[in-house]
């Protein structure tokens, strides 16, 4: 990393824009926005997360090499929540063939 | 500096403070990888199970208290800005400045994981909110449960995965604590305002991740469920 000092204010400013994102996702939890209260709350997540990773964690000032890291990191948790959500959302769609009696307690219900 | 103390800082494999920083933050980002992927797989546990028994998990938020869920997140987010500033004076070189914002640091890292303890979980234990050790919701907090027509064990599921969730981040805390406590006896004794400034800087990208960590858990764990 090239030696990099961010501005007092820089810091100061993510600070406050955190500060009031907590406010806005915790108002959120008050409001009905039916279905849409969890999109906006991981949403407000997602933007004080790349806030701290953008100037806190200084990948703003970071060579590219650190990038493709987080991308792995992002992109392999896309893939690890991806495959098993399909996974347990599509089980029941087909029944299981004739004559495959599992000795395992059938799943509860969805 | 001097020509000779610039060559002192830089460990022999290589070629210069540059790119000796640059290694340093990169193995923390791949460590900080390996972090996504361990908390990663809680996460998906809480998604897959939320969307299976979603009013149990809505019954189990309204167990929590959201004055503490609230709490921890500005108090992390105040020491993930004192961190920042820590790091900032190690790169300025003021030692004084570095320590002040290290024991800043400290101080609100221990107080978080302190009420944690003390009152958070031991207040859940009281109220016989504790899977495998005492589950067994009474009063107001079995109304709630009955009023989103929620099974018993499902919301035992969340809160196990609250604990677990949480547990596993407090004790992220206290290694961080650690980590800095470290830091703050090597900085009163002079080291890192020397231009060596790398584990700093590194023990703030750990605290900062431990940091966003939790900006997700406050919404999934308290704030779901609809409190109006």
């Amino acid at each position: 990393m090239t030696e990099h000092i961010v501005p007092k204010k820089i810091y100061i400013l993510v600070f406050a824009i955190l500060i009031a994102f907590t406010a806005l996702t915790t108002a959120v939890a008050y409001t009905d926005l039916g279905p849409f209260n969890t999109v906006v709350a991981l949403a407000i997540a997602v933007c004080k997360a790349s806030l701290v990773v953008l100037f806190f964690m200084h990948m703003k000032y970071n060579p590219g090499m650190t990038r493709i890291v987080l991308a792995a990191a992002v992109g392999w948790l896309a893939i690890l929540l991806a495959l098993t959500l399909t996974d347990v959302s599509s089980r029941h769609w087909l029944p299981a063939p004739q004559g495959w009696e599992s000795s395992a307690p059938s799943p509860r219900p969805r | 500096m001097s020509e000779g103390h610039a060559q002192a800082l830089v460990a022999e494999q290589f070629d210069d403070v540059e790119q000796q920083r640059g290694a340093t933050s990169l193995g923390m980002w791949v460590f900080l990888a390996t972090e996504v992927l361990f908390f990663g797989g809680l996460f998906c546990g809480y998604t897959l199970y939320r969307g299976l028994y979603s009013s149990a998990f809505e019954a189990g938020s309204h167990l929590l208290k959201i004055k503490f869920g609230a709490s921890y997140t500005v108090m992390l987010i105040c020491s993930s800005l004192t961190m920042a500033l820590g790091v900032r004076a190690a790169q300025l070189r003021r030692r004084k400045a570095l320590l002040i914002f290290l024991i800043i640091t400290i101080l609100l890292g221990a107080a978080f994981v302190f009420i944690k303890l003390r009152y958070e979980w031991y207040g859940d234990y009281l109220e016989h909110l504790v899977p495998g050790i005492d589950f067994a919701p009474e009063g107001e907090n079995l109304v709630v449960i009955q009023r989103f027509g929620a099974a018993l064990p499902h919301v035992s599921l969340f809160m196990f995965l609250y604990f677990v969730m949480t547990g596993v981040h407090a004790l992220h805390m206290i290694i961080g604590v650690g980590l800095l406590a470290t830091l703050f006896i090597l900085a009163w004794r002079g080291h890192f305002t020397g231009g060596h400034y790398e584990p700093v800087e590194i023990s703030g990208l750990y605290w900062h991740f431990v940091d966003i960590v939790w900006i997700f858990l406050f919404p999934l764990l308290y704030l779901i469920g609809g409190r109006y």
